[in-house]
């Protein structure tokens, strides 16, 4: 500091915060331990005691009411064999794919054209970034109406153009398509803009020399622009894969006026009824709060080996 | 796919900033048009489903059953909103919606900008280990404590009430790690170091120091908050188990849930009227949310 630099430099790169230690006890930090106590008593109340009652809970019965009482391994022993758990294991992974694979290309083809478009480059962000704000409860009411077999706009599509139509909300098929393009809707803007500014990333100079090589566009895509966006893609399906994974409010809402049972069954031949939605439907329905314990369990372990899987899927392709 | 040009952002920009006024286009103006048609056709598809929303609301459900589909503007709209407002209460909830996501955002700013200035800017007993603490919590699924929490706040008699969505929102480790890297680059230890020779006390630091210098990164947490916040729908579908006094997302919900009866007039105008607050929020904040979102990724 003894030498005032002349112009304003950049802040230099702080690895450890610095500042003042002055080498006194513990309690003389109470200033700094009372500054973020508000998270952990929060995340203590809230989180660590709720998480650990669930572990306990999910080794009793209990319906929320009575006394618990012990039940050991037999409600997990019972997950491994509940079919119906395993379907909605299975309705969640098609989901999943059938929203996440579209989604993925659009918003990477979106993404380079961002990059190559000069102007309007903000209006298109901002427009594409809208049905991201909106609320699922909202989007899955409108899309309710957009794939009704009566007056849906899907069937009058199918109508025009002289093909059968499809109640795409009474059958097993239809209510995964139909999620699926909610949620392919609603993500591809924002994975677009993340994708762009992935691409904003890589120099231009390497693009120059990729064209000096005499590279065309489509090879330039793959040798380049894939490979270096590896990242921004790794990112993008592991937070799609933890919130696919999760997926409850759009089948909710969407299957909420079709349900045959309750607010909880995913539709006709519970065909949309995912991983959560069955947590909710056994918990609170059903009043089963320590099988329910258990389900949320086994979604945790599904939701970590999916993640696993994906994050050794998408480095591995880059090794070679 | 087959999209030749390319930006080059100019080498000593940073990488969020727009290209370079030079930025070289190839390919000919024929081209240029195709991408521009492309995008057009994109912002078509993400916009179509809010317009015809609105289309829906000025429409009766009889006229919204008949083919073809309606694509203009109807006459019912007043009608719509009557029934709408007879059939819940659409003010209440929408108060609810906004005294939650209003007091969470305040509460959120807070806690997460001072915890996250005690990270970023100084030294003590157990920080990595708190630090390392809060990063794991991110990780956890919410529906793993769902049932607990009920339990929970059944016992502290917050059932029913907006305590139950707001007290357990209050901060959060996302925000404390966003404004963590914040800071780590905004506040320079120059500063801090005047500050404390001239007697500021930690909280004047906070107040006058830290905070004027983050505001970018506390507009886009906020404005993500509060957006969360306002679309949030499983909780408040568990916690709040009076059918009269609940959030605009679950009231919402409710008026979708008659089995065969739906008036989809009435339902398109609640689920229009329930988007404009939060569109309004966004397009305050949308510059900065779409130019700080991808850093997370890019990081």
């Amino acid at each position: 500091m003894a030498t005032a630099p002349l112009v304003e430099r950049p802040p230099a790169p702080v690895a450890e915060p610095p500042a003042y230690r002055p080498k006194k006890g513990v309690l003389s930090y109470w200033r700094l331990y009372a500054a973020i106590s508000p998270f952990y008593l929060l995340f203590l109340a809230f989180g660590l005691i709720p998480v650990g009652f669930s572990l306990y809970l999910s080794f009793h019965r209990w319906d929320g009411l009575g006394s618990m009482e012990y039940a050991g391994l037999s409600q997990y022993r019972y997950l491994l064999t509940d079919t119906d758990f395993w379907s909605s294991i299975g309705n969640t992974l098609i989901i999943w794919a059938l929203a996440t694979f579209p989604m993925i290309f659009l918003a990477m083809i979106t993404a380079v054209m961002l990059n190559s478009a000069v102007r309007f480059k903000n209006v298109y962000r901002f427009a594409y970034f809208l049905p991201n704000v909106t609320s699922v409860v909202a989007v899955a009411i409108i899309f309710g109406s957009v794939f009704s077999t009566n007056f849906g706009l899907v069937n009058a599509l199918l109508q025009a153009v002289g093909l059968d139509q499809i109640a795409w909300l009474n059958t097993p098929w239809g209510i995964k398509v139909a999620i699926a393009t909610l949620m392919t809707w609603q993500w591809t803007g924002y994975n677009a803009i993340i994708f762009l500014a992935g691409l904003q990333t890589i120099p231009g100079e390497l693009y120059e020399a990729a064209r000096m090589d005499g590279a065309g566009p489509v090879q330039t895509f793959f040798r380049i622009t894939l490979p270096l966006m590896r990242p921004v893609l790794l990112f993008v399906l592991v937070i799609s894969t933890v919130t696919g994974l999760q997926s409850f409010s759009e089948p909710q809402v969407l299957l909420q006026s079709t349900a045959n049972e309750s607010t909880f069954s995913g539709g006709p031949d519970h065909a949309g009824r995912t991983m959560v939605l069955y947590f909710f439907q056994q918990t609170f329905d059903n009043n089963d709060f320590g099988y329910g314990a258990a389900v949320a369990w086994g979604i945790f372990l599904v939701v970590v080996i999916f993640s696993i899987i994906n994050w050794r899927l998408v480095q591995r392709r880059g090794e070679d | 796919m087959a999209v030749t040009t390319q930006t080059e952002p100019a080498p000593t920009e940073p990488p969020r900033t727009e290209p370079a006024k030079g930025t070289r286009i190839r390919g000919n103006r024929r081209r240029g048009v195709a991408l521009h048609v492309s995008l057009l056709f994109g912002v078509l598809l993400s916009a179509f489903p809010f317009y015809w929303a609105v289309i829906m609301s000025t429409h009766t459900s009889t006229e919204i059953f008949s083919y073809p589909p309606k694509l203009l503007p109807g006459s019912h709209f007043g009608d719509n909103l009557n029934k709408l407002f007879d059939s819940i209460d659409f003010f209440g909830s929408m108060f609810n919606s906004l005294l939650v996501a209003v007091s969470v955002t305040f509460l959120v700013l807070f806690f997460d900008s001072l915890a996250a200035f005690v990270f970023a800017k100084f030294s003590f007993p157990g920080r990595r280990v708190l630090f390392a603490m809060m990063m794991a919590i991110f990780m956890v699924p919410a529906q793993l404590a769902a049932i607990p929490q009920f339990v929970i706040m059944a016992k502290l008699g917050w059932i029913g009430s907006m305590t139950s969505l707001i007290v357990p929102a209050a901060a959060n480790a996302f925000g404390i790690f966003w404004m963590r890297q914040y800071m780590k680059s905004a506040i320079h230890d120059e500063l801090l170091d005047a500050s404390k020779i001239d007697g500021a006390s930690f909280l004047r630091q906070y107040w006058h120091v830290a905070l004027p210098v983050v505001r970018p990164g506390l507009a886009f947490l906020g404005i993500f908050t509060f957006m969360g916040q306002w679309n949030d729908y499983a909780w408040p579908l568990i916690a709040l188990t009076d059918p009269g006094n609940v959030t605009l997302q679950v009231a919402l919900s409710q008026l979708n849930g008659v089995h065969g009866t739906t008036d989809y007039g009435m339902v398109m105008t609640g689920a229009v009227l329930a988007l404009i607050p939060l569109l309004i929020v966004f397009a305050i904040g949308a510059k900065q949310i779409i130019a700080d979102l991808g850093k997370g990724a890019i990081r």
